[in-house]
Order: structure tokens, then sequence, then C-alpha cells
């Protein structure tokens, strides 16, 4: 079977950090950033990037829809 | 070939809605008016023009749902009674403060309250100083014949699009329910989409590629842009007062006293000039067409000739009030009414002027 | 290293362009987001952006005409089925669909709701039940639970003396004129899917003519319920949907509860 490898990227300036993407990322790929935004937010960041398959959950649950994935084969 | 027909004003009404090219009515049943709806049920209009009509669950909601169609360029009307448009002001305001085209008819009955099934004009202060919350006006027409219940359908609808505000057709029971003779104005079509999209690019009809998406709203969470938006409405409404006033003047010309009354108090003003004149007082009568704008500048101008006037009204005096503001205390201003549900004779308004005007 | 998979080419989700670019002003965390996205990633799936007109209501949601890059009227309060019907009656061929919360919906615009049901109006309604007024200020709705502590139920929903929750999908969904009812919810991934799903067959169903279709959804509200937005889609899921229990309540026509 092939593998997968994603990546997401996070307009941070829009995300709000209500951290529901952590809570549902299958692969613990997620977690909060120690800075925060210009409003004041900590965002969502890849904290495990090698983990993260491009299942894209993150991206359908992010109440902002701030979270856009990708996905590629593995070689 | 002149189209003559005998009908009650409140059915030709509903057949003037037809032939004006009306894409909707949503209506509620209430005496005494509930012949419109009757009328356009019988009528199919569906299978005449593809006008929809629907009876709604209240006032409530069919003013709503003439704020929808009126959203989406469509010409839509609704009409009701006095407890009735009291139940539709707040979906009125939204219709004025969205910009939007609409007819309302009121045939009025008498209140406050449940109040009586029986001819009134006690709505005016209402018709005429904006109804519900908000600053904003209606464009008020007074009909005082069948005639002008027909004719004031499509004169309706095109002052309602030339300044997108609502226009109030203030009838009463007497005009609803009277029959006369009646000449029906043609059938206009009905506007395509096209028509639509290219006469009001507001419209929300479907986002097209080649315009931003279209929002109907009256909501404004910015003091500042509200602040614009009410001062734009009130600019538009000096426009309307500037251009569209109108009324009646009944041998007005060698008069010492002038009558000012609108609707079917007009009519019985007309027979009590002729009965005061018979006596040889010389005493003309002043009918506003347009309630809003009222007839200021008329009223005004003949202040400056005459003795003084009555108003006449089937109410405790509510339009007296714009007869004295336009007077300026130049002249006397005097007021004769009854209510309840009462029309009162042309003999009382004679005996009215010749114990408190003479 | 990641970052050289961010190409075009392996793109496999985006926020669809039928939502604008404006910042949304919901609380972080609020579902309201997540079901715009879907509800307009499955009109833009369809291809009926100029084909569809949406209905505001007031209440959280009174801005959605920002966010959804579609024609869009803003209804007064608990009347958007009402504004609905006019627009679906005077234009069949388009696509109509209200967006309210359970205040609009469920209390203050009942009748509207019940007779738009019982007309069988071809229309979607996405209903958002949230079990508490949000943008006032957290005060109590028709769909707070029993005991549940609110602005204006500050010791409790007593349903001895202001009744009990409302369901309202179960209430609609014996009228003659609803051809579908479910329940859904978008805390987790699988049922944003699913609500995709159903939002879907409501927009064929409704715009083949088959009569109201009613998509109810439990929302979490954080704010109003005083928690944190992933504490509070776990105390939904713990609680609200043990009395709202999600899934299909009457399928093309047919009870299924």
């Amino acid at each position: 079977m092939a593998k997968f490898k994603g990546s997401i990227v996070v307009d941070k300036e829009r995300c709000k950090g209500c951290g529901i993407c952590v809570s549902i990322c299958p692969n613990k790929t997620l977690g909060m950033s120690k800075e925060v935004n210009g409003k004041g937010y900590n965002f969502a960041v890849m904290v495990a990037e090698e983990t993260c398959v491009g299942c894209a959950s993150c991206g359908r649950i992010c109440p902002d829809g701030v979270i856009t994935v990708y996905r590629a084969k593995e070689d | 070939m002149e189209d003559l027909r005998l009908m009650k004003g409140n059915e030709a009404f509903a057949e003037a809605a037809i032939r004006a090219g009306c894409d909707g009515y949503f209506g509620y049943p209430i005496t005494p008016q509930s012949e419109v709806m009757e009328y356009l049920m019988k009528e199919r209009p569906e299978n005449r023009t593809g006008m929809v009509v629907l009876q709604a669950e209240s006032e409530v909601s069919s003013i709503n749902m003439v704020y929808a169609g009126a959203g989406c360029g469509k010409k839509v009307m609704t009409s009701t009674s006095s407890p009735g448009y009291s139940l539709m002001q707040e979906g009125i305001s939204y219709i004025a403060a969205a910009e939007l085209p609409c007819v309302v008819l009121n045939v009025v009955r008498g209140g406050p309250g449940l109040g009586t099934i029986q001819p009134s004009q006690s709505d005016y202060f209402q018709a005429t100083k904006g109804g519900g919350h908000g600053d904003y006006r209606l464009i008020v027409l007074a009909p005082s014949s069948v005639q002008e219940m027909a004719d004031f359908v499509p004169m309706g609808f095109d002052l309602a699009f030339k300044y997108r505000n609502p226009v109030l057709v203030l009838a009463d029971g007497v005009i609803g329910q009277t029959m006369e003779k009646v000449v029906l104005q043609p059938q206009r079509p009905r506007l395509t989409e096209e028509e639509i999209r290219k006469n009001t690019p507001w419209a929300t009809v479907g986002k097209s590629i080649d315009r931003e998406h279209n929002i109907v709203t009256s909501l404004d969470l910015q003091a500042a842009s509200q602040e614009k938006h009410v001062l734009h409405l009130q600019e538009k409404y000096r426009e309307i007062e500037a251009a569209e006033s109108r009324c009646e003047m009944i041998k007005c010309e060698d008069a010492d006293y002038v009558l000012v009354a609108y609707g079917s108090s007009a009519r019985i003003c007309q027979k009590a000039v002729d009965l005061l004149r018979a006596k040889g007082v010389k005493v003309g009568l002043l009918r506003p067409i347009t309630l809003w704008p009222f007839p200021s500048k008329e009223v005004k101008e003949l202040a400056t000739r005459v003795k003084g006037f009555m108003s006449v009204e089937m109410s405790l005096g509510q339009m007296v009030e714009d007869v004295k503001l336009a007077v300026e205390g130049k002249v006397k201003v005097e007021f004769f009414g009854r209510c309840g549900g009462i029309v009162p004779a042309p003999e009382e308004v004679v005996h009215a002027v010749e114990t408190k005007l003479l | 290293m990641s970052s050289n998979i961010c190409t075009p080419e392996n793109l496999v989700y985006k926020k669809t362009s039928l939502l604008t670019d404006k910042v949304m002003h919901y609380c972080p965390g609020c579902g309201h987001g997540t079901i715009h996205r879907a509800l307009m990633e499955v009109v833009d799936e369809m291809g009926l952006q100029d084909k569809t007109i949406g209905i505001a209501p007031v209440g959280c949601s009174v801005l959605a005409y920002d966010y959804m890059n579609i024609d869009m009227q803003e209804a007064a309060h608990g009347r958007a089925p009402a504004v609905a019907t006019a627009i679906k009656r005077l234009m069949p061929e388009k696509f109509v669909f209200t967006y309210q919360g359970d205040g609009d919906l469920a209390a203050i615009g009942t009748a509207e709701t019940i007779h738009c049901c019982n007309r069988g109006e071809n229309i979607l309604m996405v209903f958002v039940n949230n079990a508490i007024y949000g943008m006032t200020g957290g005060q109590m709705a028709p769909t707070t639970l029993e005991g549940m502590k609110t602005a204006t139920s500050p010791y409790g929903r007593d349903v001895e003396k202001v009744g009990w929750p409302l369901r309202i999908t179960e209430m609609v969904a014996q009228l003659n004129g609803v051809w579908s009812a479910s329940r859904h919810t978008v805390h987790t991934p699988a049922a944003v899917m699913k609500l995709k799903k159903a939002l879907k067959k409501g927009i064929e169903d409704s715009m083949a003519g088959k009569g109201t279709c009613f998509v109810e959804v439990c929302s979490s509200c954080n704010s109003g319920w005083k928690m944190s937005p992933v504490e509070a889609n776990k105390w939904m899921a713990e609680h609200v949907l043990e009395y709202f229990v999600p899934g299909d309540i009457k399928v093309d026509g047919k009870m299924v509860r």
C-alpha cells in the first residue's frame, strides 16, 4: 500500500487558536504555537511534521477555514 | 377600447395589480379588505400573467414575503387593514431601511385595538410619520374613489421603483367596499429576469460572475456608516417631498374658507362644499392625494388668501396637525371628525363649518 | 522538508471560493464557521453559485451574508422561512435556503417555521442548534437543556416553569410538507462529511420539488457555555447529543424514527 506524506499551511493571522484541529488530528501532528499572532492568539502549527498524512481532517473541521492541506505519495 | 367595469374598490385594486404586471401578492385575510385576496384567488393570475398569490400564516409573515420578493427586484404587494398593518410595522421598517420597492394597501378600520370593522381614517399618524421604528417615511397615496384604487397600483409601483421606497395606499372601508365604475388600464407585461438584472442590479437573483454578491439587509453595525445611510434616506425623502406631492383643489379659486379632507372624507366634503355654496358661503376643498409628502406648499399658498381651514377626518384629529404646520398660524385651523367607524354626513360637516369656522 | 510538497498539484483541501475572505466574527471554535463552509462547499461542488439565494437570520449568524459569496437576504428575526417562501415561489428554478439559529427558528419564528414546512416549500432549512442565545450574551434558548445554566436561567433550566427543550426537528418531521429531516453535528471531521452529504441531498431534493428539507446541526457555543472550544465539543457529545440524538428522522417522505 502506498504511503502518503502530508503537510499543511496555516493562515496564522486568521487562526483564532481554538485548538479543535489539534484535538481531532488522528496522528497528533498538530499543536499550538508558543508565539501569538497579531490578534494575540496562539495558532495551529505542525509539531510532528513527519506524522502528517494529509488526511485533511483539520482543514475540514477548522471553523475559520485557515488550513490548506497538501498530500503527496511517498517515494 | 375602454375597459369599463363596475367593481368594489378592493376588487379594482386586485385587478389593477394583475394588470400592473405585479409578480406576487402575499396577504392574510382581515375585514374590510379580504376581497383583495379573494378576487386574486378566484381570478387565478398565475394563468393570466404568472403572478404568484399566496395566503400567508399572518401579516407578519406576509410583509416579510414582500420584503423578500422586493429584494429580488420583483413587483410585490400586500394588503391589510389596521390591526394587520400594525403587525406589519417591523417588516415595513426593514423594507424602508433596505430601500426596497413595494406597494402596501391599508384599508383602514376604526381603532385603537381590535376596534371595529367599520371605516375610519385613524391610521394617519402611523401612515405618514413612519409607522415602525427608525427614521423613515413611506410615500402615502390616498384614493378617494374606486377609480383611484385601480390607478394607484401602477402609479404606486412606478413611484416605489423610482425611489426604491415602499408605497402605502391608505384607503378606508368605504373606498374598499363601495362599488363604482372604473376604467381599467391595459395589461403591462411582468419583468423578465434579464430586465430585473438590468433595471435593479442590486436584486438578489443569483450571483453572476460579472458582479459581486448582492446583499439585501437593513443592518449596519458601524455607527458612522449607519448614520450615513440614514442621512442618505433623508436626502431621498427631501427629493420626494419636492417632486411628488399631489393634491386636488376643488372650488378654491374664490374660496373664503377651505376644507382639507382625503379619501372618503373628501367625497363627503365635496357635497358639503356644494351645500355651503348654496347657502352663499364661499367654501373650497383641498384634497391631498399624497398624504406623505403632504401638500404643504398648496396649503401655505391658500393661507395667504383665505380666512380659515377646517380639517375633516374620520379620526379625532390627525391630519389637522399637518395643516396647522403648513398654515403656520396665519389663519385659523379648525377640526371636525367622527370616529369609531362612524362616517359623517355632509350636513354634519356643514354644521361644523357654520359653528366653528364662520 | 515538508514544505516542498506544498505545491498546487498536491493540494487536497483549501477553503472554497464560495466563502469570502472576510474574517468571521465568530468566537474561536464556534461551529458556525464549519457549517458555513460545509454548505458553501456543497453549493460550490454542485456549481450552483449563480442559482443560489440564501437567507440569513438574526442571531450570531446574522452576518452570514458577509461570509457566503452568494446573493443573500437578511431576514427579520424568525422570518427567514417566510422570506425563503416568497423567493422560491417567485423564482422556482433557484436554490433557496435558510440558515437559522435556535432562537430564530424555534422561538420567535416558530409560526413561520411550521407553516413553511407545512406548505412543503421547496427549500433547504439549515437549523443550527447550540442550546443557547449566543449573540445576546448567553441567555436561555428553546433548546437549552434541563438544568443548564444560562444568563436567564442562572439556577439551571427549570422545566416546570419554562418548559422542556424543544425538539423542533422531530416536530416538523411530522408534517406532510417535510421531505426529509435529520440531525447532525460538526464536532468531528467524519460528522462534517456526513453533514455535507445531507446538505447535498437536501439541495437536490428541494430543487427537485420534493418538499422542505430540514437539516439540524448541533453545534457548541463555548463562549455561552463558558468552556474551552475543545471542552465544549466534548460536553456537547456527552450531554446535548443525549437529548438531541443525531441521525435521520425522516427520509424521502417517510419517518424512520
